[in-house]
């Protein structure tokens, strides 16, 4: 039956967190499906709802209205079901600070039931593929950030749940520790498991997501592969630096839709047809004799499709939004 | 919510709460501050009541012993240790109370164990430090020279007891932790308990407190508690008090456990 239905299924899902000074919504009605052994990725500004979306389907928060599912299961009717189905690196260290990292995957393997026998096997495996051998038996005090969020996954991998769900893996890590990270989660994808991870970097779900939902305001506002996602933005532009004003404004004369950067003394002329429209360009600046000191070409990614969509200035949600 | 589909595995509650059970007892050796704090305390009320106050208080007991700071020392020993367990719960309410803003906290929440099991995890924890503490402030009111005349049996029982009312507190420390909105409450709120132990047969019989005190020292649950350990090491009366001991251990437990399941699921489902 799971073979078949969604991984992660949600419906008109509701959330808002009350107090006595006003209402706010968090998750405004989101539509989500998430089909198995696929990585998809939840991206949008701090205060999107990803995080409550993440505790909703991990049975840490309870829905406030439409419906949620994982593995099948219905996160209100039956969260144990979902518990055994999932694992959850959150975006604060999920490590139990006072243990060592190899007490910390010991403790979980006896929580996940592993026989006897296969704990020390499995917790020894774990500590090589995460490289924590020689910090096994250290304090969690002595870990750098990029460790602890290592142990904190391979704690959710101890008894390789069928779901995970990686709320923002990587804010905080330097470049080379966000790398390992990917790498991870590539080698789980590839070993079948279905991963929903939030993040604010674009970069990040490019990387690692077969489909990305931008949720903005409690709301999906765009879904799809990241190709769908960018085609969403027309194309991109060929980047023209000039050494003076003076080239800048002969150049600027012949292309009419191009826009001006005069600070930078570039232009931004549209790019619609590749390699003809650049070739085109080179041709008529050849023509009119302007020497090009740098030329580059953009092409539209997905920060330009974030930003079309969020528009650009990130807006906090207050009290007082209609439900 | 209004319907369980699913109960939690069953099965597992006892290894799952032995687990938890162990992760305490690591941090315990890990960082023996708090334990040692626990056993502190007491020792010196023990120290400063035998060595200091014994003499005079131990002159005016019923009977009239010879020897006044001996007779004393016996008579104290057992509210000393009563204090102790009351002492642990202060240990106990902050560490559950650090423990629940804890990420792992959060991940327990997410996986398929027992929800009592966390929870129990730290009682039995607590409750064996708390009995750790005991044997300790035990070992120096030999060493000040009580000299208790229980038999086996008698021995048994008070230690069966003592486990029975540390197991108690440490339900209702969990509770008082859990309901802490910070880590200063949650240390600061059981030190009530600390002092009950003064306004009942602790240090003094309660026929000697002014009526409207006697009454409260007569019948709460510190009284019949040091009654019965007294009783059952030294061959004192004991009354009803054994029973009362009983009904105040049950009462309190389930007091505690109740209060702590219902805040444990309010923190974690919102």
């Amino acid at each position: 039956m799971t073979m078949v239905s969604p991984a992660i299924e949600l419906r008109g899902l509701r959330k808002s967190f009350g107090n006595k000074v006003g209402n706010k919504v968090v998750l405004d009605g989101v539509d989500l499906t998430v089909s198995c052994g696929t990585v998809s990725a939840l991206l949008g500004p701090n205060g999107a709802g990803k995080t409550t979306a993440v505790n909703i389907l991990t049975t840490l928060v309870r829905p406030g209205g439409g419906s949620a599912t994982v593995d099948g299961c219905d996160v209100v009717r039956n969260p144990d079901g979902v518990r055994a189905a999932i694992g959850l690196t959150g975006q604060f260290s999920a490590v139990d600070k006072l243990l060592t990292g190899e007490e910390n995957l010991r403790l979980m393997a006896r929580l996940r039931h592993l026989p006897a026998k296969r704990v020390k096997a499995r917790v020894a495996e774990l500590l090589e593929q995460f490289d924590l051998v020689e910090a096994a038996r250290k304090p969690l005090a002595t870990y750098s950030g990029g460790m602890a969020r290592r142990l904190d996954l391979a704690m959710t991998l101890v008894d390789t749940p069928r779901i995970i769900f990686l709320d923002e893996p990587t804010t905080g890590l330097d470049p080379r520790s966000r790398h390992t990270m990917w790498d991870i989660v590539r080698e789980l994808v590839a070993q079948g498991t279905t991963v929903l991870l939030t993040t604010q970097y674009l970069d990040e779900a490019d990387e690692l997501a077969d489909r990305i939902a931008v949720l903005d305001g409690g709301k999906i506002v765009a879904e799809g592969t990241p190709d769908e996602l960018k085609r969403l933005v027309p194309g991109g532009h060929i980047r023209l630096q000039f050494a003076d004003a003076q080239a800048l404004n002969s150049a600027a004369a012949l292309f009419a839709e191009a826009v001006r950067k005069d600070a930078a003394l570039s232009l931004e002329v549209p790019n619609r047809f590749g390699v003809r429209s650049l070739r085109s360009a080179l041709d008529q600046l050849d023509g009119a004799g302007i020497e090009v000191a740098d030329l580059s070409i953009h092409t539209p990614d997905l920060d330009d499709v974030f930003f079309a969509l969020t528009g650009r200035v990130e807006h906090t949600r207050t009290e007082g939004i209609p439900s | 919510m209004t319907t369980a589909t699913t109960q939690p595995q069953r099965g597992h509650i006892v290894t799952d709460s032995l687990t938890m059970t162990s992760r305490n007892l690591l941090h315990m050796i890990r960082y023996p501050g708090l334990t040692v704090f626990v056993v502190v305390l007491p020792v010196v009320f023990l120290l400063l009541f035998v060595y200091v106050f014994g003499g005079t208080i131990g002159a005016g007991l019923p009977g009239g012993a010879v020897d006044g700071r001996e007779a004393y020392a016996a008579y104290v020993l057992p509210g000393i240790l009563l204090m102790t367990v009351a002492g642990s719960a202060g240990g106990t309410a902050t560490t559950v109370s650090m423990d629940m803003t804890e990420g792992i906290v959060a991940r327990f929440r997410t996986m398929a164990i027992s929800r009592a099991a966390v929870l129990t995890g730290h009682v039995l924890g607590n409750t064996l430090q708390a009995l750790i503490a005991v044997v300790v402030v035990f070992g120096v009111g030999l060493a000040v020279g009580v000299r208790p005349t229980a038999g086996p049996l008698q021995w048994l029982a008070a230690a069966g007891l003592m486990a029975l009312v540390a197991f108690a507190i440490t339900w209702l420390a969990v509770a008082m932790g859990m309901a802490a909105k910070s880590v200063e409450t949650a240390s600061n709120q059981p030190l009530i308990l600390t002092f009950l132990p003064f306004l009942g047969s602790g240090f003094v019989p309660t026929e000697s407190m002014p009526a409207w005190l006697h009454g409260f020292a007569q019948y709460q649950p510190f009284t019949p508690w040091i009654e019965t350990v007294r009783g059952l090491l030294t061959g004192s009366d004991m009354g009803v008090n054994p029973l009362l001991a009983i009904g105040w251990i049950v009462l309190l437990s389930v007091v505690g456990y109740a209060w702590s399941m219902v805040l444990y699921n309010q923190k974690s489902v919102r």
